[in-house]
């Protein structure tokens, strides 16, 4: 899970991460800064980047200024993300711009910090043009990282001397916050230096590991906080993996894989997906009903292609639950069945005992496919 | 001949007095899989269906020989389990268990493969079976069928797609592996590969793997290098959506790799017969062989 900026500003807190004082508001009205002291920096809280760019954050010297810029953010589109929240903080008097990230490289199976005395807003440039200014250190996760190596990254990273004392300490804090708040990233660019060689974390990039949650309970907090987009909120109450795409062939499927897969014949086909739904393993007749429902507040499907191959997942009980969803009503458009596996041959009888002039069983998933795409 | 598991494989499974266990474990016996002892603290001496259950999984490699353990406990105590079984000195460990935190599995890759022999295949996935022989983990066995094309896949149901296209043309698995979709998985496809190849029973083998990561990718370097069986590859997410993106990180760490086309360049470059619909794994397969 993504944090909002604010949201990982309150972890740095917990971990002894300095950053600028500073105000979160949902509404311009709120805005009290009588504790800060200007100038201040208003910024449009959104999980998209390039958010300066588009003018989501702006400096401001007095209240007057500070009202204008606020209100102008607020409610702003930013790539599809409406800012519903503003950090308003202290500006900082930039010295240096440093980038620095703590994530696992799967390939390596080692935990990864990345540093760079070039940071800002074009680190990904940096990178690619001079990779020898992105130092990589590779940490073993059994070991942990020990002082000299943090050390010698500094000094590689050709940062000044008089700094690293208190770099030093800040990375140990981002570490921590790495391993014991269980994320999946740390990423803080710009890590600043300010005046009089101040140490400060000005942004905050995190994702947690939501497989965590049962060791921070404090995280369901800030689940709770980040807005979800109304079409995927009915699917995720009942429990449903559920993706809202562009397309018109309406899915549904178990197993992420089988999903991604069946997405992909429907393209072959030359139809779209509207949707990526997994209904996982085990799912009983009242998960499929449910998926049903999902799919009938989708005003851009126009037809249902449902594939299952039984494991876990019983056939049968797929084929009680499209019945039971679906006996005596009349459904927006036609639904395309294909199931295999686990009680396959019983799911078909089911089917083929309770009859609806919508539904049509497919021998397998490219007919399948074929035929929710010409319906 | 088959890989990791044979007729002669003797599974302890942690968690076999919880509701998955259980399930799993009894079928698993019906199947012909020497399931020998369970485990769960403090409830030694216990038995569930003729299978005696052990405090430790030490205990129960003493009183039994068992040698491969299949683990179902919850994931707050799954890395535990495992390096439990690789203590024990397993051979191989299993865990099925889905929603491990990274932070687990990375210790647990690390413990395991500096301290000890033992394999572990997972977590979050299928398991394996070699039909006919032993079947330790989820997979359906209906769909199986004994013979001599290798499959590995890091997707479940995916794995089953599979596995019942080739059975459906009569094509047999010598022995079909799930080796799980999360961060740190143990057995990578590299290493079940390299066992493939080595295996004198297998004759080709079927890699089905997905968006994300690179290890398909390296997979593909390894069957350039050193596969000198045929392979069919098949990867999922063509069209999906593009993942979410771990900041600047990611981007920095793996470049352009991760993509489907990525890995589908990346296979076909290597030797193998890529395929762009499950549904034609048999049938691309039977033309190779």
């Amino acid at each position: 899970m993504d944090l909002f900026e604010y949201q990982g500003k309150e972890l740095y807190k917990k971990y002894d991460i300095d950053t600028p004082t500073s105000i979160v508001v949902d509404s311009v009205e709120k805005i009290d800064c009588t504790s800060l002291n200007y100038p201040l920096v208003v910024k449009a809280q959104v999980q998209v980047g390039g958010r300066g760019k588009a003018g989501g954050i702006k400096l401001v010297s007095n209240e007057e200024e500070l009202l204008s810029a606020a209100n102008e953010i607020m409610g702003m589109d930013i790539k599809n993300h409406i800012v519903e929240k503003l950090l308003i903080e202290e500006a900082s008097d930039i010295q240096e711009e440093y980038y620095i990230s703590f994530t696992l490289d799967r390939s390596k199976k080692q935990y990864l910090m990345l540093l760079s005395s070039k940071g800002g807003m074009d680190i990904e440039k940096v990178a690619e043009e001079n990779p020898d200014d992105v130092i990589k250190v590779y940490i073993a996760p059994s070991l942990g990282i020990e002082k000299s190596v943090v050390n010698e990254a500094l000094l590689e990273a050709r940062i000044p001397t008089e700094y690293h004392g208190d770099l030093e300490k800040m990375i140990f804090s981002l570490f921590n916050l790495f391993i014991d708040g269980d994320c999946d990233l740390v990423e803080v660019n710009p890590l600043a230096i300010v005046n009089e060689g101040k140490v400060l974390a000005l942004d905050s990039k995190i994702t947690l590991d939501m497989n965590a949650l049962f060791r921070h309970e404090e995280y369901q907090k800030f689940e709770e906080d980040i807005p979800i987009p109304a079409t995927e909120k009915v699917a995720k109450d009942k429990g449903l993996n559920f993706i809202k795409l562009d397309g018109d062939v309406g899915i549904i499927g178990n197993g992420a894989g089988l999903v991604m897969s069946t997405l992909d014949v429907v393209s072959s086909e030359g139809g779209s997906a509207a949707n990526f739904l997994d209904i996982g393993g085990g799912a009983k007749s009242k998960t499929v009903s449910d998926a049903l429902e999902v799919l009938q507040d989708d005003e851009s499907v126009k037809s249902v292609l449902i594939n299952i191959f039984g494991g876990i997942t019983r056939c049968d009980l797929v084929a009680e639950g499209i019945v039971d969803a679906t006996k005596g009503k009349s459904l927006p458009w036609k639904i395309v069945v294909r199931l295999d596996g686990t009680n396959a041959q019983e799911g078909r009888e089911t089917l083929k005992a309770n009859p609806h002039e919508n539904i049509v069983v497919a021998e397998n998933m490219k007919e399948a496919a074929r035929l929710a795409v010409s319906i | 001949m088959s890989i990791l598991i044979d007729e002669n494989t003797k599974v302890v499974v942690q968690g076999l007095t919880g509701r998955e266990g259980q399930f799993h474990g009894l079928r698993n016996r019906d199947y012909g899989t020497k399931v020998v002892a369970g485990t769960r603290p403090g409830k030694g001496g216990e038995e569930i269906e003729g299978i005696p259950i052990f405090n430790s999984v030490k205990e129960a490699i003493s009183a039994t020989g068992a040698n491969t353990s299949l683990v179902f406990v919850p994931p707050s105590f799954a890395g535990e389990a495992i390096l439990e079984a690789a203590d024990a000195g397993c051979d191989l460990v299993v865990c099925i268990t889905e929603g491990v935190p990274a932070k687990d599995e990375a210790k647990v890759y690390d413990e395991i493969t500096t301290k000890f022999d033992t394999k572990l295949l997972g977590p979050n996935c299928p398991g394996l079976i070699s039909p006919g022989k032993s079947n330790v983990g989820i997979m359906p066995h209906e769909i199986t069928k004994s013979g001599k094309t290798g499959v590995v896949s890091r997707s479940g149901t995916l794995t089953y797609q599979a596995v019942h296209e080739l059975s459906q043309i009569n094509i047999g698995q010598s022995t079909c592996i799930g080796i799980g979709g999360d961060p740190v998985p143990g057995l990578s496809f590299i290493d079940i590969l390299m066992l493939f190849e080595e295996d004198s029973e297998t004759d080709s083998v079927v890699m089905i793997g997905e968006i994300g990561g690179t290890s398909e990718e390296e997979a593909a370097e390894f069957i350039s290098s050193s596969m000198s069986k045929p392979v069919v590859a098949y990867i999922a997410g063509v069209t999906a959506p593009p993942g979410k993106k771990m900041g600047h990180a990611g981007a920095i760490v793996s470049g352009n790799k991760g993509t489907a086309k990525a890995k589908i360049d990346a296979l076909s470059l290597a030797g193998a017969t890529v395929v762009s619909d499950p549904t034609e794994i048999g049938i691309a397969l039977r033309s190779l062989l």
